[in-house]
């Protein structure tokens, strides 16, 4: 079989491809940030010594872990609609499907790494006077965050390309432009190699950097 | 006369329902150094992690300063506030058997750490008490290495200089030596033995029973979950009059020479 490959239909579309890049970073940072924040909050609050804090922490992670992301992203953007008077763009309704789900996995990161931390670095702690808080900060996360960074960026990863669900509710991002492009030019070959190219070339370097971290803090132990 | 440094009065604590002590009354003055001995498992360390409540008694009252620290619940136990026990912690220092240094940190922010955090020094005048403390115990050109650079004896002398740079009324060093080669103890010990010099207060958990004659004020022998004898090292060391406590410094002295 030769396939005349044919690059140029999908460059001369580069305008609507930075869009979607565009579009998808903006949904990944936004995601990121959300995602690991609420992460992290879900995770100590499985630790907290109040009960319902713990069960209401726990049907969270249990929740979001064990329903997918694409139909999560659906419900948000057709369903939640009609329950609250409010107006989903599909923006909101993969920034709230794709965060909660990353909470609720990056939640369980956090938590592991900070029950790995000896509790002998607890008692140290408290014994110096410090309060829950200030040993949580000061001691506890700065080692617990060390530990979970590789897990940590491979949350980071998934949710880069989980960016792509969105483009089910038709969310401006990469594979949304690109199924664009390939339904006006009858290119798809062409444009999702690209697209799968465009991932690529972002992903690989933000995860070399992290590699890099991960080295540098290593050395302090 | 002033009021006792610390005091515990009837204290007691038990896991799960199974006792370690009850009962025990002790009272701390300026300048005392009590050495705490008992067989493994005797509640040592409990008692001694009760001082500071990072374990919680289940009765009885801690008194820092003649001030009772807690109030009491319904119950009869003693409640204690988070605020509460940060003044508490501040007062009686701790040191561990395990060094418990803070792996993420340099020796002076080890040292350092507290000072910032609780009593809110700023960062350069925190780093220059945290050098000074770091010479008393003779490691200040390890200030910028990290922890893990160290040998265990160095490591327990930055741990000691850790609980010294927040200016604790009392010490609790729990086994601070058994952890080490044989060959590091002594250092650890020439630090501890310094403060006895300059007269800390305190309270150590010791398996070394002769630093223990040569350096205590007291001796307090735990068994059968309370104070079973108690008083000089000479009356409790060289003449014990109750049998376990003979049959425990017996034990120790089997392979002496
Ligand atoms: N957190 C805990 N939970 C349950 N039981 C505990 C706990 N801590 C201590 N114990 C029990 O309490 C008793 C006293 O322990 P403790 O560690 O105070 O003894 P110790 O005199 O310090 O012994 P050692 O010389 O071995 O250090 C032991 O039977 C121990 O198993
Ligand atoms: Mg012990």
């Amino acid at each position: 079989m030769s396939y005349h490959w044919n690059f140029a239909s999908v460059f001369d579309n580069w305008w609507a491809l930075a869009i979607g890049v565009v579009g998808t970073l903006k949904l990944f940072v936004v995601c990121l940030v959300i995602g690991m924040s609420v992460g992290l909050i879900v995770g100590l609050g499985r630790r907290s010594s109040r009960r319902p804090v713990r069960w209401l922490s726990t049907a969270f992670v249990e929740f979001f872990r064990n329903t997918p992301v694409l139909v999560q992203i659906l419900w948000f953007y057709y369903a939640l609609p009609i329950l609250v008077p409010i107006e989903v763009s599909p923006f909101l309704a993969a920034i709230l499907g794709i965060s909660l789900n990353s909470a609720a996995y990056s939640a369980e990161i956090f938590r592991g790494g900070i029950q790995s931390i000896e509790p002998g670095q607890w008692e140290a702690a408290r014994a110096l006077g410090m309060t829950w808080l200030q040993c949580m900060r000061r001691i506890i996360l700065p080692q617990s965050i060390r530990r979970v960074i590789p897990s940590l960026t491979n949350r980071g990863v998934e949710i880069f390309k989980m960016s792509t669900l969105a483009s089910v509710v038709a969310y401006v991002e990469l594979l949304q432009q690109g199924k664009l492009i390939a339904s006006l030019n009858f290119n798809p070959l062409e444009v999702y190699t690209v697209i799968a190219a465009i991932f690529l070339i972002i992903l690989y370097p933000i995860v070399r950097v992290t590699y890099a971290v991960e080295r540098r803090l290593a050395r302090s132990d | 006369m002033s009021s006792p440094i610390l005091q515990l009065n009837g204290l007691a604590k038990s896991f799960g329902g199974i006792e370690v002590f009850r009962n025990i009354d002790l009272e701390v003055n300026a300048g005392d150094r009590i050495a705490i001995l008992g067989a493994s498992g005797s509640g040592k360390s409990t008692l001694l992690r009760c001082v500071n409540v990072l374990e919680t008694p289940n009765s009885g009252e801690i008194a820092v300063d003649g001030k009772t620290v807690g109030s009491k619940q319904r119950s009869g136990a003693l409640k204690y506030t988070e605020r509460e026990l940060c003044t508490l912690r501040q007062k009686v220092g701790m040191v561990f058997q395990q060094f418990n240094l803070f792996p993420h940190m340099t020796v002076a922010n080890n040292v350092a750490e507290g000072l910032k955090v609780v009593k809110g020094i700023a960062s350069d005048k925190a780093r220059g008490r945290a050098v000074s403390e770091l010479q008393r115990v003779g490691l200040a050109e390890k200030a910028d290495e990290f922890p893990s650079r160290l040998s265990g004896g160095q490591k327990q002398r930055v741990a000691i200089a850790r609980a010294l740079a927040m200016d604790p009324e009392i010490l609790l060093f729990d086994e601070p030596t058994s952890a080490l080669d044989p060959a590091l103890v002594g250092e650890v010990l020439s630090v501890i033995e310094q403060l006895a010099n300059e007269g800390r207060t305190m309270l150590l958990v010791t398996h070394e029973i002769g630093f223990a004659y040569h350096m205590a004020t007291r001796i307090v022998f735990l068994a059968e979950g309370g104070i079973y004898e108690t008083g000089t090292p000479d009356d409790v060391l060289k003449n014990p009059k109750r049998p376990l406590t003979q049959q425990f410094l017996a034990d120790h002295q089997r392979f002496h020479f």
